[in-house]
């Protein structure tokens, strides 16, 4: 007997959680007359406008271009700094691991804020402001700890023996690493590279204050325009969805892991 | 699994050890140079030791901030956390309808923060929000630029929104390793639907639900951008947070002194959930062990 759920509910909830977005695609595809003047639940005139706006003025576009460089780079330094650490974490235990875990915890689980202003200061004199790597390098902070967490979640279900006979044949530990080894997780890599794009895509608060003009991110280019331009209410929902594309593109391939991503590899 | 002692390992860890100390402790000496020290700009510091602190302790603005915090963590947390447990209970076991289910409670977790608040800033507006308007309609004064009271339901109702996914989804992945045995001898015992709830089904959950409430803690604890971008922290402070009060006093009023001393405390309290968070995790490791 397995209990069964309601459809009921979850319909409800589904409801629940599509309209607001059911709302702004709609918004998106209407004039600012209409949108100002009449309530429609869909669109009388349906236009692209608002669309091709963004998709033909570089100072929108490039938001999109500079935010999809920094969580790109982000997301190869997390995973590539993060697999030897996390594989040493699953196998060996060494002076000081169990503090230095738990210091990276406390990295995901600090308030941006507290950070920002310090970040602002630190990238301005080495130089690196308003470029993609600091944005990059800042979101480490909490990628990093997280692709470690993840990864090793995902490590410890290999079992040891797989280690053991590689070497007794010779390999040495890189060619096991990478040829055996990251084969065999290759499943965990992709989770932990998700969820740092994701957590990278998401974040505003760090990359507005680590950006000005060069590397200024897609969701810092929505709040200013808007506040300038006199509410461009369409422009501003058409905005808002391209947003939203990426995440839900990839979230079909990671719907089994999202729990285990979001529980940094503990369920 | 038993690990070997082996203290070169360090030598792998140590790229992870060189990127998150140069973005985690030279920003916090930072923080902690700031806030032993005043400036009146050029660069100049003078040592005033923890003057700061007894400043913002005693301060009522930090009180409020404080207040409003836990409040809002608080609601935030009696809300998600049984609707989620109800939603797991209720998400199709497997299929095609399990993972649309998936596909589309994982939406809104993968929206940039910035733009949860738009949608929600849209969609509560009287004149052109679908929530808003219908309000209006039904006769509720409701107005979330101007009431505190509309202006706080609105932001909770965007978190939930936002976040109880998360704790469905984590309790899902709890209900999925039930074996099917548990289920059945708890229908040759007839037991209630009650009863396997409390004693087959929240036991499984229990792991992940501490981390769902802890995760659910901290971020609602540090929320920053979805209130921001729909209140501004306002209708006067009612809706300021923490860390919207922080980046007031930090990048808004460069009271540099102060917000540091702040930090410095947020961080300590941060610290301490860290570590409840972290135990928790390091048992429930242990036990998946035995």
């Amino acid at each position: 007997m397995r209990l069964r759920g309601s459809p009921l509910v979850m319909t409800l909830y589904l409801l629940f959680l599509l309209v607001p977005i059911y709302w702004l695609v709609n918004m998106s595809l209407k004039t600012n007359a209409e949108i100002t003047s009449t309530f429609t639940l869909l669109p009388s005139n349906l236009t692209f406008r608002n669309y091709a706006v963004i998709l033909t003025d570089p100072s929108w576009y490039m938001g999109y271009v500079n935010s999809i460089i920094y969580v790109v780079m982000n997301t190869v330094i997390s995973i590539t700094v993060a697999l030897p650490a996390a594989y040493a974490f699953s196998r060996y235990s060494f002076m000081g691991d169990k503090h230095l875990f738990f210091w990276l915890l406390t990295n995901r689980m600090s308030p941006p804020a507290v950070f920002a202003l310090p970040f602002f200061q630190l990238y301005s004199s080495v130089g690196l402001f308003d470029t993609h790597i600091a944005v990059a390098l800042a979101h480490c902070l909490f990628n990093v700890p997280l692709a470690v967490w993840i990864l090793e979640g995902f490590m410890r279900g290999v079992p040891k023996e797989i280690d053991e006979t590689a070497y007794i044949d010779g390999y040495s530990f890189p060619r096991f690493f990478v040829k055996i080894f990251m084969p065999l997780i290759a499943s965990g890599i992709g989770v932990a590279a998700f969820f740092c794009f994701m957590f990278s895509w998401v974040e505003l608060l760090l990359s507005r204050t680590l950006t000005s003009v060069n590397a200024k991110p897609i969701a810092a280019t929505m709040t200013r325009t808007v506040s300038a331009s006199g509410m461009d209410w369409g422009v501003l929902a058409a905005a808002g969805v391209l947003t939203i594309i990426p995440g839900a593109l990839v979230i079909y391939f990671v719907r089994n892991y999202i729990a285990k991503g979001f529980a940094l590899g503990r369920v | 699994m038993e690990k070997t002692l082996n203290n070169k390992a360090w030598f792998l860890v140590l790229p992870v050890l060189v990127i998150v100390a140069f973005s985690a402790i030279v920003p916090l000496m930072t923080v902690v140079n700031y806030a032993v020290n005043d400036t009146f700009g050029n660069n100049e510091f003078f040592w005033v030791g923890l003057e700061w602190f007894e400043e913002m302790v005693t301060s009522d603005r930090l009180h409020e901030a404080l207040g409003r915090q836990i409040l809002f963590s608080a609601i935030i947390l009696a809300i998600e956390v049984p609707l989620g447990i109800y939603i797991a209970l209720n998400m199709p076991k497997r299929g095609f309808w399990a993972s649309l289910c998936l596909v589309l409670m994982a939406l809104p977790l993968l929206i940039p923060f910035n733009v949860v608040g738009t949608i929600w800033q849209i969609f509560g507006r009287v004149d052109i929000g679908l929530l808003g308007r219908y309000l209006a309609e039904f006769g509720f004064d409701y107005n979330y630029t101007n009431d505190p009271l509309d202006a706080w339901i609105t932001v909770i109702v965007m978190d939930v929104w936002h976040w109880t996914s998360l704790v469905a989804l984590l309790c899902y992945a709890g209900l999925q390793s039930i074996p099917n045995a548990y289920y059945q001898a708890a229908k040759v015992d007839q037991a209630s639907r009650w009863a396997v709830f409390r004693y087959i089904e929240l036991p499984k959950m229990a792991g992940v639900l501490l981390i769902a409430v802890l995760l659910r803690f901290m971020d609602s604890f540090m929320i920053y951008t979805e209130p921001f971008v729909v209140t501004g922290g306002g209708p006067g402070n009612s809706t300021t947070f923490l860390s919207i009060d922080l980046v007031k006093m930090a990048i808004g009023q460069f009271d540099l002194g102060p917000a540091a001393a702040f930090s410095i405390m947020y961080f300590l309290v941060i610290l301490l959930v860290s570590w409840i968070f972290y135990t928790v995790m390091t048992n429930l490791d242990k036990e998946e062990g035995k």
